[in-house]
């Protein structure tokens, strides 16, 4: 597997541009899940006082995540499933394989679940002589692979039908290399029939959950495929592993999310799938598994509670924020070296890996802010990525020169403001000298030659922003009529 | 040693530091309990059982989903026949066993071949009855339980679904609302499973290009019978 490390975002992103094949593929996306949003939001006149009303019901629910999960645990073991807490990947991996080994699993399939990703269930459970299945298409292309997911919801979005041909060729033994896998759709047929056994065959099936709904004590799952559905009806074990902050408090506040979760995602109206399930088989029943395990894994989040980045919690994992992104649609998701890529994964993965570990995610932004637009929950994702810059910045994290140059620009700001409008000045003069030579672009720029050496610099306009706000004021006030009062 | 349950309480505690606890559950449970809709969306709400069938039909055939409609459960063997042949499919179908589908009359339609149960790997076609469905967005709502084995929606190649008229509602809330009561047999909260079923399977992660049948049904079929009782 490739080294994945948020540590290594600069080089990987430089890998990530070169990528004639990567960045065919993030081609696609542009067109598809931008216009299929903008459209679905257009097509549903009370779609932003939808979005208003999922974020008051997770702000609601952070602020009393204690109490629901309570009562999710409460409701869900008098439904007959089982609750298991983990604090951590160890603790949740453990109760995972104990469960697997109690009922003396071989196989196990798997629906899609990022925190599945996040505490790497499918190379322990290997590594315990169990065999993993990913049966969600995308995840299981990347699972014969052998790399992890690129996108939230369409984890092989950086992979090209051509290459999706040849890992089924190298790992379905029973594939005739005459056939044709020219075509997407052969290539979906030939997942469709391999993953047919495995489904069948499996002992446990692991899914995610989208939301857990304290009021009945049930999970919920969200699906185009059907892949959760016979994941979880098919094996005689059914495991959800879900992190904390999944819960909701009733039906009601669990569809009104529903109601921007697909429109957000892919531009669909709903998800084909979405799957509400309340505990184990029960007399009667035709099909079903015999035991309903919930896994509740907290992983830091419980930390961030009560924090300035407890609203990233509000997160219902979308994808929106990264096809809107333009560094993600630049790099695909890759380059972030994490399970949570793009603007989400900026601000998330400093809070559950430490900031230590994952500098430079805050720093890859232009603060453009379409992140934030689209955002369902409204999350104030170019906020908390100026938090961790601020927190880079208070833990000596960044480079010493960086570090001793933004003190300098503060004190002369904060403590000589004349020579600090007279410096700006004669700067924003030169440089617009400079710039009249090749049409307002600055090619070379002493200290941004980490800007320079790819794209021009554009040359300021000869004046600083400053003397251009005072004299816009000047002229307002020679207009108006003297204000009044202040109120 | 504290559980990782205690830890994650504690820790969670930690952070609502300054928060009035025994007010904070009272809001909560009030919340839980309140089971009003929050916000429904104006096509959420149909005038009457003619636009709510007129909405359910058009947004389930923009899922790709097809309808057809007929009188009486007397008429349903013919139009599922109609279906099978139309599509070049087997006259083989594996049947959900309730008591409401019997009313079809199955037997009077000689060449089609019925087996009651649970859906098998080897079944290409099912056929089920629908709890409710919502016209907001032509989504079926299939119940798991003795009569409506879950395996029916998922497994066959071509799941044909039985849907009573007057079973079409306006939004998710109002089919959901009902089951709170129901539950099954009084011990649950819900029935074991409530499946919301928009048009037939499908996939986008091969080059973001949608595909129909990615693991579950690659038709979906909706016989809307006008008067099922």
């Amino acid at each position: 597997m490739t080294e994945m490390s948020p540590l290594h975002f600069k080089e990987a992103s430089v890998r990530a541009l070169g990528d004639a094949e990567l960045q065919r593929a993030l081609g696609n996306m542009r067109q598809g899940f931008i216009e299929k949003r903008s459209k679905a939001a257009a097509r549903l006149p009370e779609f932003e006082a939808l979005r208003d009303k999922a974020k008051e019901i997770k702000d609601h629910v952070l602020a009393h995540l204690d109490v629901y999960l309570e009562q999710f645990e409460k409701n869900c073991v008098a439904n007959g499933g089982t609750v298991h807490w983990a604090k951590d990947t160890a603790q949740a991996r453990d109760i995972i394989l104990n469960i697997c080994r109690l009922v003396g699993a071989e196989t196990v399939t798997k629906g899609k679940s990022m925190v599945g990703e996040e505490i790497a269930i499918n190379a322990f459970l290997e590594a315990n002589g169990i065999r993993p299945i990913e049966t969600d298409l995308g995840e299981y292309i990347i699972q014969l692979r052998n790399e992890p997911p690129s996108h939230l919801i369409a984890p092989a979005i950086h992979v090209n039908k051509e290459q999706v041909a040849e890992a089924f060729r190298a790992h379905h033994r029973d594939l005739s290399p005459e056939r044709p896998l020219t075509d997407r759709a052969a290539l979906l047929n030939e997942a469709r029939r391999a993953l047919r056994e495995r489904f069948l065959e499996a002992d446990v099936g692991i899914t995610g959950a989208n939301f857990l709904v304290a009021e009945t004590g049930s999970t919920m799952i969200v699906t185009n495929e059907g892949n959760g559905d016979l994941t979880q009806t098919l094996p005689r074990i059914h495991i959800v592993i879900a992190s904390l902050e999944k819960v909701v408090p009733n039906l009601d506040d669990a569809m009104t999310l529903v109601r921007v979760l697909a429109r957000s995602a892919t531009g669909q109206e709903m998800s084909v799938y979405t799957t509400i399930s309340t505990g184990a088989k029960r007399p009667g029943d035709l099909d079903g598994p015999e035991q309903f395990h919930v896994v509740l894994i907290d992983n830091g989040r419980s930390k961030l509670v009560g924090t300035e980045f407890q609203e990233v919690l509000r997160c219902i994992r979308c994808g929106a924020c990264l096809n809107h992104c333009p560094v993600y649609g630049s790099v695909g998701g890759h380059a972030y070296g994490s399970v949570y890529p793009g603007p989400i994964g900026k601000v998330l993965t400093p809070a559950l890996y430490g900031l230590d570990k994952a500098r430079d995610l805050p720093n890859a932004s232009s603060f453009c802010g379409r992140c934030e637009d689209v955002c369902p929950m409204r999350i104030p994702l170019p906020k908390m990525m100026r938090h961790w810059r601020e927190q880079e910045y208070q833990q000596r994290l960044i480079a010493p020169r960086l570090r001793w140059a933004l003190r300098a620009w503060a004190f002369v700001a904060a403590q000589l403001p004349t020579l600090y409008h007279l410096g700006a000045r004669v700067a924003a003069f030169w440089l617009y000298r400079r710039g009249k030579k090749l049409h307002g672009r600055l090619a070379a720029l002493p200290y941004a030659e980490g800007w320079t050496r790819f794209r021009d610099f554009p040359a300021p306009l000869g004046k600083t922003f400053q003397s251009q706000w005072r004299g816009a004021r000047r002229h307002k006030r020679a207009e108006a009529p003297p204000a009044g009062p202040p109120s | 040693m504290s559980t990782a349950r205690d830890q994650i309480f504690a820790a969670l505690r930690e952070g609502f530091k300054g928060r009035n606890d025994a007010a904070a559950k009272v809001g909560a449970d009030a919340r839980i309990a309140r089971r009003e809709p929050n916000l429904v969306p104006a096509r959420g709400k149909p005038e009457g059982r003619k636009a709510a069938l007129a909405a359910f039909t058009a947004m389930a055939e923009e899922a790709s989903a097809t309808v057809a409609r007929v009188n009486t459960m007397i008429d349903v063997p013919n139009a599922v026949a109609d279906f099978l042949r139309m599509h070049n499919l087997p006259m083989r179908a594996v049947l959900a066993p309730d008591p409401l589908l019997d009313a079809a009359r199955w037997e009077r339609r000689k060449t089609l071949e019925l087996r009651k149960g649970a859906a098998e790997a080897f079944d290409e076609v099912g056929i089920s009855l629908a709890w409710r469905a919502v016209a907001e967005t032509g989504t079926l709502v299939m119940l798991a339980g003795a009569n409506t084995p879950t395996t029916i929606n998922f497994l066959p190649e071509t799941e044909i679904v039985i849907l009573p008229a007057d079973r079409v509602v306006g939004c998710y809330e109002d089919a959901l609302a009902p089951l709170r009561a129901k539950g099954g047999d009084g011990r649950h909260s819900l029935p074991r499973v409530v499946n919301f079923v928009t048009g037939p399977s499908r996939s986008a992660d091969i080059e973001q290009t949608l595909q129909l049948g990615a693991h579950g049904p690659r038709r979906l079929h909706i016989v809307i019978v006008d008067d099922a009782a």
